[in-house]
């Protein structure tokens, strides 16, 4: 087998092996919950015949090994099961399913990060090159010295700043992205302008320190000192010797970023009070309801566990020293 | 031909004794060498921990004192208005660099304290227990850290004490990563191995041989985790799950007076109210950033 693709495979078993020890995490710690728990979601005044039920209906009366294998089961086929809250003692159930609550928001923040990346990563890769082309110019120290503020900010004093200037002061952007289902296109990307402009200036900062930092370390290496020596020009120096090695660098920064918005981006969704799943998974925490908290916990890991896969994956197949083998 | 008593001669300058510096005389010599930001972000720090400390005589009212007039303007009695309920902003702003400081600190110490026993440990043993906890480091890794928060804060609930933990134990597996890939280059000295061979225990080997040897970048560290922590705790509280009221705190002041933002328009004053506490915690991080960035200039090339 190619030696290529046998990484490539190594890193694809290791990366479901690390997405099953993650799900199995996320199951146990519902075992940890103290007390019963039935009892805490349904309160005080739930009968000793619907506390039962309930219990029974979780499968707390099943042994903890058949309860995860039902639960990765049904995940499986998309059923992840029901939410706790709209429950009540009276035994009247108004719960839904968790599937039908996070359909729609997670669409939502998949454009919402979506929107970022596709302004963020070309301006960060752009600042990053040159800021390292020019190394210790003006023009680098006066955007690494921006990007280091940017970074020391909590997302929420970045959101409220922008609030501030472009929503409050001057009323160009909606500072309230309740974007809905049958909304046109052009009208929901101006709704999200802010919370996307929050996520990206926040975004950029880290992507380009890191590409900077890469791109310097790229040009310090022996054989771009060889090829400038050579009298090649400039341009085939950048194109021909340092891109095809620079790939792999790019895409863990760019990997590295995308996974870091799916974590900043809850704290944005929050402020903006957008419908995605971020706020989805805070509220679900206020109210301690574990089925959905569970469900939103994979969906984010399994995402960060992707994305940071898909970068290991781009780094091997671009890597020029393992394309051509001894 | 005589010389000048004062003249310059080889030979007196190697006679004379080297002066000895004592270590504070050394470290004011390295403060006066410092660029303006490292001083800038010193000067910040100090002035934090003055008024964290001296919270209760610094303070003009109780930390939840309630007036009588909620949301009230910014006027000479209350410099910064009150809040949805009455309490005074600036009182709580002052209290909140206790408590929010004071928390952040000790979830760092204790994640400090977890990660590098465990990361010598590893680097001493390098046998099965270092690989079992460096695969279970990879797996808690795998997940985003406030992710993992969020979801561990739902099952203990969120009370201060869960929260340190909980940060602490997640936070701790970087300073593991660290602690042992530095520690492994140390472990392997000839020293170390004299110390072993002598019989020293390993709890010896950790503090006397090792630690000292590995103190540079741990001290590095301990500034940027904070900063780490410091902005996670600060996130949590804003979501509400961090530190619960009546406590005064920066993420949670920030969320409750966010409302505010909206009628800048009308009164500049009161749209910048919830940004305060927000940029009270970005100046922290500003500042500890630029102390950390001069001292791992100083001691090492770790940043480029």
């Amino acid at each position: 087998m190619h030696p290529v693709l046998r990484t490539v495979f190594q890193r694809l078993a290791l990366g479901v092996l690390t997405l099953f020890i993650v799900s199995l995490i996320i199951f146990a710690s519902v075992q940890m919950l103290p007390g019963d728990f039935a009892q805490a979601v349904l309160g005080q005044a739930a009968t000793e015949e619907t506390v039962a039920a309930f219990r029974r209906e979780l499968g707390l009366d099943q042994p903890a090994w058949k309860r995860y294998f039902d639960w990765i089961g049904a995940l499986a086929q998309g059923d992840l099961g029901t939410s706790f809250s709209g429950r009540a003692s009276s035994g009247v159930d108004r719960s839904r399913p968790v599937a039908e609550l996070v359909g729609t928001r997670l669409s939502n923040t998949l454009f919402l990060a979506g929107f970022a990346a596709i302004v963020s990563v070309p301006l960060a890769l752009v600042l990053g090159i040159t800021a390292a082309l020019w190394r210790n110019s003006f023009y680098d120290k006066s955007v690494s010295a921006a990007t280091l503020t940017t970074i020391s900010f909590p997302e929420f004093f970045v959101a409220y700043i922008l609030i501030l200037l472009l929503s409050a002061l001057n009323p160009i952007f909606p500072s309230l992205a309740d974007v809905t289902r049958d909304m046109a296109f052009s009208e929901r990307v101006y709704k999200t302008a802010l919370p996307a402009l929050t996520l990206t200036l926040v975004i950029v900062a880290h992507m380009m320190r890191m590409t900077r930092a890469a791109i310097i370390n790229l040009l310090a290496s022996p054989y771009i000192e060889m090829a400038r020596l050579k009298g090649e020009p400039p341009a085939r120096v950048i194109l021909k010797h340092a891109l095809p090695n620079a790939w792999a660098p790019i895409s863990a920064v760019i990997a590295f970023n995308l996974a870091y918005l799916v974590v900043g981006v809850v704290v944005v969704e929050v402020v903006f009070v957008y419908p995605g799943i971020g706020q989805l998974m805070v509220d679900a925490v206020s109210s301690r309801d574990i089925p959905v908290v569970q469900a939103c916990a994979l969906i984010f890991a399994a995402t960060y566990i992707l994305l940071n896969l898909l970068a290991d994956i781009i780094g091997i197949v671009t890597n020029p020293r393992l394309l051509y083998p001894k | 031909m005589t010389q000048p008593e004062n003249a310059y001669t080889a030979a007196a300058e190697v006679a004379q004794v080297k002066t000895r510096r004592t270590w504070k005389q050394r470290a004011w010599m390295e403060l006066k060498k410092a660029p303006p930001t490292a001083i800038f972000g010193m000067v910040v720090i100090f002035l934090y921990i003055f008024v964290a400390v001296f919270a209760p005589l610094l303070a003009p009212y109780g930390e939840a004192e309630i007036f009588a007039q909620p949301y009230a303007p910014w006027t000479s009695e209350h410099p910064f208005g009150t809040d949805q309920i009455g309490r005074d902003i600036l009182t709580r702003l002052i209290y909140g660099a206790r408590n929010t400081i004071g928390i952040a600190l000790a979830t760092t110490f204790l994640a400090f304290l977890i990660g590098v026993s465990l990361g010598l440990i590893a680097a001493i043993n390098r046998s099965w227990l270092d690989q079992i906890i460096s695969r279970g480091v990879d797996v808690l890794m795998a997940i985003p850290s406030l992710i993992f928060a969020l979801m561990l804060l739902s099952i203990f609930g969120s009370s201060v004490w869960s929260l340190i933990i909980i940060i602490a134990v997640l936070d701790s597996t970087r300073v593991f990563r660290l602690t042992r890939a530095v520690a492994v280059n140390v472990a392997v000295m000839d020293y170390v191995e004299a110390a072993t061979l002598r019989g020293e225990k390993l709890g010896w080997i950790m503090k006397r041989e090792i630690l000292p040897n590995i103190m540079p970048p741990l001290v590095a560290e301990f500034g940027l985790r904070f900063c780490f922590v410091f902005l996670t705790i600060a996130s949590l509280s804003f979501l509400g799950l961090g530190i619960q009221p009546p406590t005064a705190d920066w993420g949670t002041m920030v969320r409750e007076t966010s409302n505010l933002i909206q009628f800048a328009g009308f009164d500049l004053k009161a749209g910048l109210t919830p940004l305060l506490p927000a940029a009270a915690i970005a100046l922290l991080t500003v500042a500890v950033n630029f102390v950390v960035d001069w001292f791992l200039h100083k001691t090492s090339g770790l940043r480029e």
